[in-house]
This record gives C-alpha cells, sequence and structure tokens, in this order.
C-alpha cells in the first residue's frame, strides 16, 4: 500500500504550489508518486505537467456518459520526472455538487488501481473543509497523514483549526492523523512564534517554516516548480528540506487537538495580531481626538 | 348511531398505556403525546388531546411520506394536460407511479399525461454538474413529444435542493422558450415532517406560477364554484360534481382530480370554492379568499347524512332556487339511500371500525359507516394538523381511540386488543391485519374499487364493506394448531 498523505489549507494560502514543489523534491529522492487534484478548479499538477491537464475525471466522464465508461489512462499524464498526475475536476463555481465530484473521482481512481505501484499518493484538496465530499481523503483507508498549508495570517489560522475539526472527527474512526503545519511564509508579525504557538496548541509540529521567495513566482510564471526551473537556489533547497522531513515523518501523525474559538482569540491578542475591544475603543477614541483637535 | 353514545374510554386509555410501556422512557413521553381519546368537559368541549405534525420518532414503523409524495402524488400529478416531471434521481417517481388511482378521461400521451412516469433520471454527472441544462433540454424534448400538453410541472426530488440548482430560472426560461405554462415545484422530500408540507409548497406552487400568469376569457355566472381537493379517486369526483351541477350550480374547475390547467387559471372567477380534502388545498382557498374575496366551504359526500347536510350547507350560500333544488336533489335520492340501507344495514350494523388513514377520510368517512349502523371505535391521521382533529370531534363519539401518526407496533396491538369488525388503513397495513383475522378495507385507493363519493359512491361504499366483513373466508380462518 502507498502512503497516502494530502495538502489541506485556506484558499489562495499555497497548497499547490508548495504541495507539487514538495512531491518534486521527493521524486528526486526515488518515490513514485501519484498526485490526486481534488479542486474543480484542477491546478494541483499544473507545475508538474508543465500545463494545465485539460482532461480531468469529471469533465471525461460527463462526456462519457459515466465514470463507468472511462479508462484509468484517458485521465493519468505523466509529468516531471515520472510523477503521476490525476485531477477530479467538476463543475464551475455556483452550480452542482464538487463534492460529489470528489467522492466519485477518487473511489474511479482506486478502483481502476491508480494507487498501484507507487509509493506515495498526495491528495491537494480546495480551501475548507465545507462538506463531506471536501473531507473524503480524511476518511477511513485514505490519507494518513495530513499536512495543513497555513500562515500568519489571521483566516489561516482558523482555517487550520476548523481543518484540524475535521481531522478529530475522522481520527476515532479511521488512521487519518495530523502530520504538522507548514507555513508558507506572510511576512506578518512573529510568524514563526505564532505558528509553532499554534502547532502545540493543536498538539502537532511545525514540520517546516517556508520563507517568502520571488523565485517561486519566477518558475511559476513558467509553469514549473522551483526544484525544475531552479533546482540549485537557495528556496529549492527549502522544499528538499520538507520532502526529507514529511519522508521521515512516516507514522508519526498525531491527533489533534483542536481549540476553541474563544481560544484562538487570546492567542491572536498575544501576538498582536486581534485587538481587544478596549484597545480598539481606545484607538479609536485617540484618533477622534486627534480629528477635533484639527 | 348518534354522538350522544360513546365508545369505552377506560378500555381505550388502559390499551395506551398498554402500549407505551413497551417503549424506552424518552419514546414512551414522545409518543404518549400522540395517543389519547375523545372526551368532552362538562362545558360542552371536546378534543382529541393529542399533537400532531410533529416529527416521527426514529426506530417506530411510520406510514407517512414526503413533501414530495405530497406535491406530486397529491396535488399536482393529477392535473391530466401537464407533464409532471420528476426531477431528480429515477426512484422517487418509478416507485409512486400511478399509486393514487385518479382518474381521468383524456387519451394518455397524446392529451393526457396522468398515467406517465416521466424523469430526468439523474446521474451521477448531473449531481456533480447540476441538472439545469438537462432539465432545460428535456422540457423542448417533452414540448416536441407531446404537443398537446397544456405546460410542465417540475417536481423536485431531495438531490435538487443539495446542490442547488435553480429550477425557478429555468421554468423562467421556458415559459419564454416554449411559451407555456412551467411550474417549479420545491417539493424536496427532505423537508417538512410528512407529506402535508409538499401539499402546502405544491399550493403556494399554484398561487405563484400559475394564478394571473394567464387572462382567461371566461364569462362569469352566478352559481359558478370550484370543486377543490377531490383527487377523483375511482372516480369520486365525477359523483361529486353531478350533485352539485343537478342542484343548479356550475362547477367551472375541478380540481385537481380530471384537472386541467385552464380550470385553474379561471378558478379566481368563481363564486364560491367548495372544498372536499381540507387539508391538501385549505391553503390556496384561503388565498383565494383573501386575494379574491371567494369564500369557502367544507364539505363532505361521504354517506347520506353528510351529503345531504353539505348540499344545504351549500345551497344555503345561494339564492332560493339553489336552496330548492338541493331539496329535490336530496328527496331524488331519498328511495336509492332507502334501498341502500335496506340490503345493507342489517348486515353491517353494530360492526366496530377502526380506521387509519390520510388527509380527510379519518373523520369524513365515519358517518357513512354510522349511517350503516356501525361504530368508529379508534381513528387517526398520517399526517394531520391541530385542526384536523379539532374538527374530527365533530364526527366521532366520546371514548374514541386516537392515534395520530400511529406506529406500526401501536396499530398492530390496538388491532390485537380492540379485535375490531374492519380496518380501514393502506396498503401496508392490510395483509398484516387480515393475517390476524380482521377483515380489511384499504381506504387510500378504496381497494381498486370506487368511487365512495355522492349517493352512487356510497352504494358502491356500502357493498364494498359489506364484501370484506362478511366474506366466507372467514369462517374458514382457524389456527392450523386449532384445526385438529
Amino acid at each position: 500500500m502507498p502512503r497516502q498523505i494530502a495538502f489541506y489549507g485556506k484558499g489562495g494560502i499555497g497548497k499547490s504550489t508548495t504541495s507539487q514543489n514538495t512531491l518534486a523534491a521527493l521524486v528526486e529522492m526515488d518515490q513514485k508518486i501519484l498526485i490526486v487534484g481534488c479542486d474543480p478548479k484542477a491546478d494541483s499538477t499544473r507545475l508538474i505537467l508543465n500545463t494545465k491537464l485539460q482532461d480531468t475525471v469529471l469533465h471525461l466522464a460527463a462526456k462519457a456518459g459515466s465514470v463507468e465508461d472511462l479508462e484509468l489512462e484517458d485521465v493519468m499524464k505523466i509529468g516531471y520526472k515520472g510523477i503521476k498526475c490525476t485531477e477530479a475536476g467538476g463543475p464551475e463555481p455556483g452550480v452542482g455538487c464538487a463534492g460529489r465530484g470528489v467522492i466519485t473521482a477518487i473511489n474511479f481512481l482506486e478502483e481502476n488501481g491508480a494507487y498501484d505501484d507507487v509509493d506515495y499518493v498526495s491528495y491537494d484538496v480546495l480551501g475548507d473543509v465545507v462538506c463531506g465530499g471536501f473531507a473524503m481523503p480524511i476518511r477511513e483507508n485514505k490519507a494518513q497523514e495530513i499536512y495543513i498549508v497555513m500562515s500568519g495570517e489571521m483566516m489561516a489560522l482558523f482555517a487550520a483549526n476548523n481543518i484540524a475539526k475535521g481531522i478529530l472527527k475522522y481520527a476515532g474512526t479511521g488512521g487519518v492523523r495530523l502530520g504538522g503545519l507548514i507555513c508558507n511564509e506572510r511576512q506578518t508579525d512573529r510568524e514563526l512564534d505564532l505558528s509553532e504557538s499554534l502547532a502545540a496548541k493543536l498538539n502537532t509540529q511545525l514540520i517546516h517554516f517556508v520563507p517568502r521567495d520571488n523565485g517561486v513566482q519566477h518558475a511559476e510564471l513558467r509553469r514549473q516548480t522551483v526544484i525544475q526551473y531552479a533546482p540549485d537556489s537557495k528556496q529549492a533547497g527549502e522544499y528538499r528540506q520538507l520532502a526529507t522531513k514529511i519522508h521521515a515523518n512516516g507514522g508519526k501523525g498525531t491527533i489533534p487537538t483542536p481549540i476553541s474559538m474563544e481560544e484562538l482569540e487570546d492567542m491572536l491578542l498575544e501576538f498582536g495580531i486581534m485587538k481587544s475591544d478596549e484597545q480598539q475603543l481606545a484607538e479609536l477614541a485617540a484618533k477622534e481626538k486627534t480629528l477635533c483637535a484639527g | 348511531m348518534s354522538l350522544d353514545e360513546t365508545n369505552d374510554a377506560a378500555f381505550h386509555e388502559g390499551l395506551i398505556k398498554e402500549v407505551l410501556e413497551q417503549y424506552p422512557e424518552k419514546a414512551a413521553k414522545k409518543r404518549g403525546r400522540h395517543l389519547n381519546v375523545k372526551k368532552t368537559d362538562d362545558a360542552g368541549s371536546s378534543t382529541c388531546g393529542v399533537k400532531s405534525n410533529i416529527k416521527s420518532v426514529p426506530g417506530v414503523m411510520t406510514i407517512r411520506g414526503c413533501a414530495y409524495a405530497g406535491s406530486k402524488g397529491v396535488v399536482w400529478g393529477p392535473i391530466k394536460d401537464m407533464v409532471h416531471i420528476s426531477h431528480g434521481p429515477v426512484g422517487c417517481g418509478q416507485y409512486s407511479w400511478s399509486q393514487r388511482r385518479n382518474y381521468f378521461n383524456g387519451t394518455v400521451g397524446i392529451d393526457s399525461f396522468v398515467t406517465m412516469q416521466i424523469t430526468s433520471d439523474f446521474q451521477e454527472k448531473d449531481i456533480v454538474f447540476g441538472g439545469d441544462k438537462k432539465l432545460d433540454k428535456m422540457i423542448d424534448e417533452l414540448n416536441e413529444m407531446f404537443p398537446l400538453n397544456k405546460g410542465i410541472s417540475v417536481q423536485s426530488e431531495c438531490p435538487i435542493g443539495l446542490i442547488g440548482d435553480d429550477i425557478e430560472a429555468v421554468a423562467k426560461k421556458k415559459i419564454k422558450d416554449i411559451g407555456k405554462t412551467v411550474v417549479p415545484v420545491r417539493c424536496e422530500g427532505f423537508r417538512g415532517v410528512s407529506q402535508s408540507l409538499g401539499h402546502h409548497i405544491a399550493n403556494d406552487a399554484i398561487r405563484d406560477w400559475v394564478f394571473e400568469k394567464s387572462k382567461p376569457e371566461w364569462e362569469t355566472g352566478p352559481y359558478d364554484v370550484n370543486l377543490i381537493a377531490d383527487y377523483n379517486i375511482g372516480g369520486d369526483a365525477w359523483p361529486s360534481r353531478r350533485l352539485l351541477e343537478e342542484m343548479g350550480l356550475r362547477v367551472v374547475g375541478m380540481w385537481s382530480g380530471d384537472a386541467t390547467l385552464a380550470e385553474m387559471e379561471r378558478a379566481p372567477k368563481a363564486k364560491l370554492n367548495l372544498i372536499h380534502c381540507y387539508r391538501s388545498m385549505n391553503y390556496i382557498c384561503r388565498h383565494m379568499e383573501e386575494k379574491y374575496n371567494i369564500p369557502w366551504v367544507e364539505y363532505n359526500f361521504f354517506g347520506p347524512s353528510q351529503i345531504a347536510k353539505s348540499l344545504r350547507k351549500i345551497a344555503a350560500q345561494f339564492d332560493e332556487t339553489i336552496q330548492k333544488k338541493a331539496e329535490e336533489v336530496i328527496a331524488k335520492y331519498e328511495p336509492l339511500v332507502a334501498e341502500i340501507m335496506a340490503k345493507f344495514k342489517p348486515r353491517l350494523e353494530g360492526k366496530k371500525v377502526m380506521l387509519y388513514v390520510g388527509g380527510l377520510r379519518p373523520r369524513h368517512v365515519s358517518n357513512a359507516y354510522d349511517d350503516l349502523g356501525m361504530n368508529i371505535v379508534g381513528t387517526g391521521y398520517e399526517f394531520g394538523h391541530n385542526d384536523d382533529y379539532q374538527r374530527t370531534t365533530d364526527y366521532v363519539k366520546d371514548g374514541t381511540l386516537i392515534y395520530d401518526d400511529v406506529s406500526g407496533y401501536e396499530l398492530e396491538k390496538f388491532i390485537e386488543k380492540i379485535r375490531p369488525d374492519l380496518v380501514g388503513s393502506g396498503i401496508k397495513e392490510k395483509y398484516a391485519t387480515q393475517k390476524m383475522g380482521v377483515p380489511f378495507r384499504q381506504m387510500h385507493s378504496w381497494d381498486y374499487s370506487g368511487p365512495y363519493h355522492g349517493y352512487d359512491g356510497f352504494a358502491i361504499f356500502a357493498r364494498d364493506m359489506d364484501m370484506a366483513i362478511n366474506s366466507p373466508i372467514w369462517s374458514k380462518f382457524k389456527a392450523p394448531w386449532k384445526a385438529a
């Protein structure tokens, strides 16, 4: 059985970029990898394939009539150093049920042997765990470890805590564990401290702090990972470190301990990200004073 | 029999206690509120004393349906010149296909579509990518295939609500495209506690998508009435309509049994609404009262005493001509009634009956049994509301056992202990009851007989009850271990 991991996190946090760079580093360590993109936008494999994958499972299934009419070869493309790439695909925004699509696609891939003969299956899942469909990779016999991509921004922290709740829900019945937090640096105040502090509260680790680097942008504009575009760069080294850590982290995941809203808000106050009511009122008063004086 | 007589309240209360003892504490407390006996206090006010229209207790076998059943199965399905789409996966339409026996005149597949099962047959891809485009195309195809259809209704099954399809937008577009009425009905099965909410949603759809959408050219008359909420099961609406016409009224709309879309469109022009099944269509009657100032009257065409009472009540809304004619109608049928009584009353007198049915029958048919000298000892509604039970107090004797949303276990226990001479309920109850050695008639479908409405219907009703109770089969009914 391959090791199955999944990347979750707030929308726009850099899940797909982080996961693809990490997997590109992992393939250098002679691992055979399958990517399962679980986002209707189908952009989880773009940097590995150096192009956007057009043939998603669900679009082809819709065209053919049903998912039973598909062959695995139709939907699986080979990318950077032999990484196998698939995308669930899904409806355009605002119609249908993307969650059901994820379930359908994953079942199809599994039943048709996509998981045979690989060392890693990696799921890249959109945004928050909004419904049962997007929790599919967390369920029994799917991903063993979840990596949450986050940053020091407030909403990213909220999302991370919510995802931890989703993992906890299924941790009791299945084998899913939280592998760790990956901080994708946004250069907010005390970002490293904050990330470590949240990791501790969630009973997990900050597995890696990925510094902000423009090289990632340059590579992405060329539809490449940093590993491929600038293999000797410092940033490529960061992703190799993360890949090594994840590779060594097998079986070391934990059952998360998500915290209450109050606790989370207290933490944000402590780190000065959120202001207390008193603070806000005081600042307002000061502002009014200056305005009146003027 | 009159309401001055009573049923055995103490015995029935004992039965209730006995069945509740079998439940866990929480379930017993919940179910206890739905079981009682009818009582009248010293001041003369009566009550059935039960709670109703509440979510069924999980784990008990309930006989209820869903909102889709209430809309597609009851209100919309019988409208004959419209095509009704069961929108969603195939099962809901397939397994409810033609179960209500709504009779109609017309040619199936040409100008009438009641007995056709038409579904959008949702597949996985429709769930994932949404079904609006499919619905759009389907309406075009249906309109091409059945050019004489007058309109199309879209009856939502559960997934439509879950995936957020915008069927209203599709309907608006198709009204323009095909130039006919298209009605989206949000009757997803998970809404509400029973089929009852489906009736309400379906009524609202008539209000929002049929009324005032066309300008029917219609010369109104002083005696125009709508016959509302008769679903023409086994042809019920036809003898009902004849009685009204014989008394000089003009039935300009008959809903929704054997109904056309045009009859609904012109309904707001009538002088009076006559409503039979209060539960399923009181909403639209109240709307027409508020908006178009049309009064409504409940009536009951089961059994001669209620028919005569109803004819007089309806006639009282009109002038003396109608009142005189109503008396003539009642007199005209007296010999028929006398004949029915002479033939069947001696065979049925004193027989005990238990009922468990749907919208109006748990009370409406009880006087038809009374007319034959039979005695209703227990009755209850699948999906009645408080106002149904209030109305029931006018129909049943004190001490009558009342059971709301009865569970399979409770009903079986009651039948076993009361051992009535006849049980009237649905197909799910039929064979279990007959195996207990108790005669049974289906009172939803009239057991594939009917009509039961009107004087003509009463003759059939009396014959059917006699057939069930006095069948020679019951004399052969002996437990095998007692046979020797």
